[in-house]
């Protein structure tokens, strides 16, 4: 297995007393995708907003490339970004820019690139995800889908050695969604860049991950490689991967018995 | 009873920890080095959006109540024979207190309104988000423009709905209800004083600037970025600028008017 790029320890995060993660340990190796699985509201996005430190941890630590980055100020983590893409659930492109502008973004700010060049690269990222003929259109003339390649290819733009995807599956007709996970795995092997995936997808995100973790009420479930965590004999991990309906996941939110409540009801 | 007192400690607590976040929010919007490349283009856009989009309401209302404002003038005025002195009073009323304060009204309901809403969109579509991972700050970015545009406005604003009002009462109280032009001029010249009058008024639009435009791009980074809490935020920014306005305008005017 490769080094690890990202190493999380002990890492909780509360909103008022409630855990939304609570001693995470993870680690993330360089070069490679590793996806975080887990059912709706346990803790997945705001654990990449952890690594990608919009949110500050609770307690724990988070090493990437040997730094720990929940100790770094306000401008150090705005130049840390720098080697960071993330792809957004929504795409997050900026209203007012027309698709070209967004891409071109980054390396507006970042670079101090001539502007025949910038034109070269954001059309060499915009064709590697089939929108070159598309730059001159505003994120409101975008299908759901389109709205999602411009952003991954503004992610893109700068070369980053890791890329976060949020959900990128979510809403996606299957043809999108197959578009994507090529896009995913080509940008990993053509960049080398680390990639995280956070998804509750389990057929897209098996077929293209190197290693899994599965998430489940702020804590880790199971975790290895896709066989091994398909195969796994936890009770947890394998209602998740099956979508059965009930199970230690219960379908039912906490409430007192059923035949009382009625007949209190009924009195 | 031990209930209430735990909702009045709670209000108490939520609302400190707002004033300090709206501080923090102003302090790191504003403070730190000017970028000059993206800079003026950013605060331009903002100016025309915030300033030039606010024109409209502005020119009209002022017109509005510049000529409600002459024919009442007229009603009391004529009764003592004293109809000469509407363009001292039209003047004085509108620059001393109803300019700042109707324009800065106006600039909530229009501007303040729609900065809110525009930045928690942002929010709620996770644009600020982006930003913030793309490595910019989202507070120098969005709100730094759009508070030095509120600010920069809104005494230019008060100005503009001024001088409109000032015409509209001169086409009713002279071209309509017959007022001697040169009296009505006249008059008016004598008694404004620049700095007691046009100054102070000036200083007044300029805070209301600061406080309507802080109000609105803080309740937009701290909406909840859901549709209810976009239009909660929309609501509190109209509401609380309303009050905070006419709430300084009290003070200045104590200060700047107060009897000795």
């Amino acid at each position: 297995m490769a080094a690890n790029w990202i190493e999380i320890r002990d890492l909780s995060f509360k909103r008022g007393s409630r855990a939304i993660l609570d001693s995470l340990d993870i680690d993330i190796p360089q070069g490679r995708i590793t996806a975080i699985l887990g059912p709706s509201g346990c803790g997945k996005t705001t654990l990449l907003r952890l690594i990608g430190s919009q949110l500050r941890p609770t307690s724990g630590s988070i090493h990437i490339d040997g730094v720990d980055i929940t100790r770094l100020n306000r401008r150090e983590l705005f130049v840390s970004r720098e080697r960071v893409g993330m792809l957004f659930q929504s795409g997050a492109l900026f209203t007012d820019l027309s698709v070209y502008e967004n891409v071109a973004f980054p390396l507006r700010l970042h670079t101090q690139l001539p502007e025949g060049m910038i034109h070269d690269l954001v059309l060499m990222k915009l064709h590697a995800v089939g929108l070159r003929g598309a730059r001159d259109l505003m994120p409101a003339e975008l299908s759901g889908g389109m709205a999602r390649r411009a952003a991954l290819a503004r992610a893109i733009i700068l070369d980053p050695e890791l890329i976060m995807y949020d959900e990128p599956f979510v809403g996606q007709d299957p043809i999108f969604a197959g578009v994507l996970r090529d896009l995913i795995r080509r940008i990993n092997q053509a960049m080398g860049c680390t990639c995280i995936i956070v998804s509750h997808d389990i057929a897209e995100t098996v077929a293209i991950s190197d290693y899994m973790y599965v998430l489940a009420n702020g804590r880790i479930i199971g975790q290895g490689t896709p066989d091994a965590v398909m195969k796994s004999d936890d009770a947890r991990v394998q209602q998740f991967l099956r979508g059965l309906p009930d199970g230690p996941v219960p379908f039912h939110y906490p409430a007192p018995d059923y035949r009382r409540d009625m007949l209190l009801e009924g009195e | 009873m031990l209930g209430f007192l735990q909702r009045l400690g709670r209000s108490g607590l939520d609302t400190a920890a707002a004033f300090g976040r709206a501080g923090i929010l102003l302090w790191q919007a504003l403070w730190g080095p000017m970028d000059w490349r993206d800079g003026p283009a950013l605060l331009f856009r903002q100016l025309y959006f915030v300033g030039v989009f606010s024109l409209i309401i502005i020119v009209v209302s002022g017109v509005l109540i510049g000529m409600v404002l002459a024919l009442q003038g007229y009603t009391v005025l004529v009764r003592f024979g004293a109809e000469s002195a509407l363009g001292e009073m039209v003047s004085l009323t509108l620059l001393r207190e109803l300019g700042p304060v109707v324009a800065a009204l106006l600039f909530a309901g229009r501007a303040g309104s729609a900065l809110t809403a525009e930045i928690g969109l942002m929010k709620a579509t996770e644009q600020l988000a982006a930003m913030d991972m793309i490595g910019v700050d989202p507070l120098r970015r969005v709100a730094r423009p759009r508070l030095w545009a509120g600010i920069i406005s809104m005494p230019i604003l008060a100005q503009v709905f001024n001088m409109v009002a000032i015409l509209g009462a001169v086409a009713v109280g002279v071209s309509w209800l017959d007022v001697d032009a040169g009296s009505f001029w006249s008059n008016m010249q004598g008694t404004v004083d620049f700095r007691e009058d046009v100054l102070n008024g000036v200083i007044k639009a300029f805070a209301f600037g600061i406080v309507v435009t802080w109000i609105a791009v803080f309740e937009g980074f701290d909406a909840e970025p859901t549709p209810e809490g976009i239009s909660t935020a929309t609501t509190r920014t109209v509401v609380y600028s309303s009050l905070a306005v006419l709430a300084m305008d009290f003070l200045l005017t104590a200060l700047m008017f107060g009897v000795d």
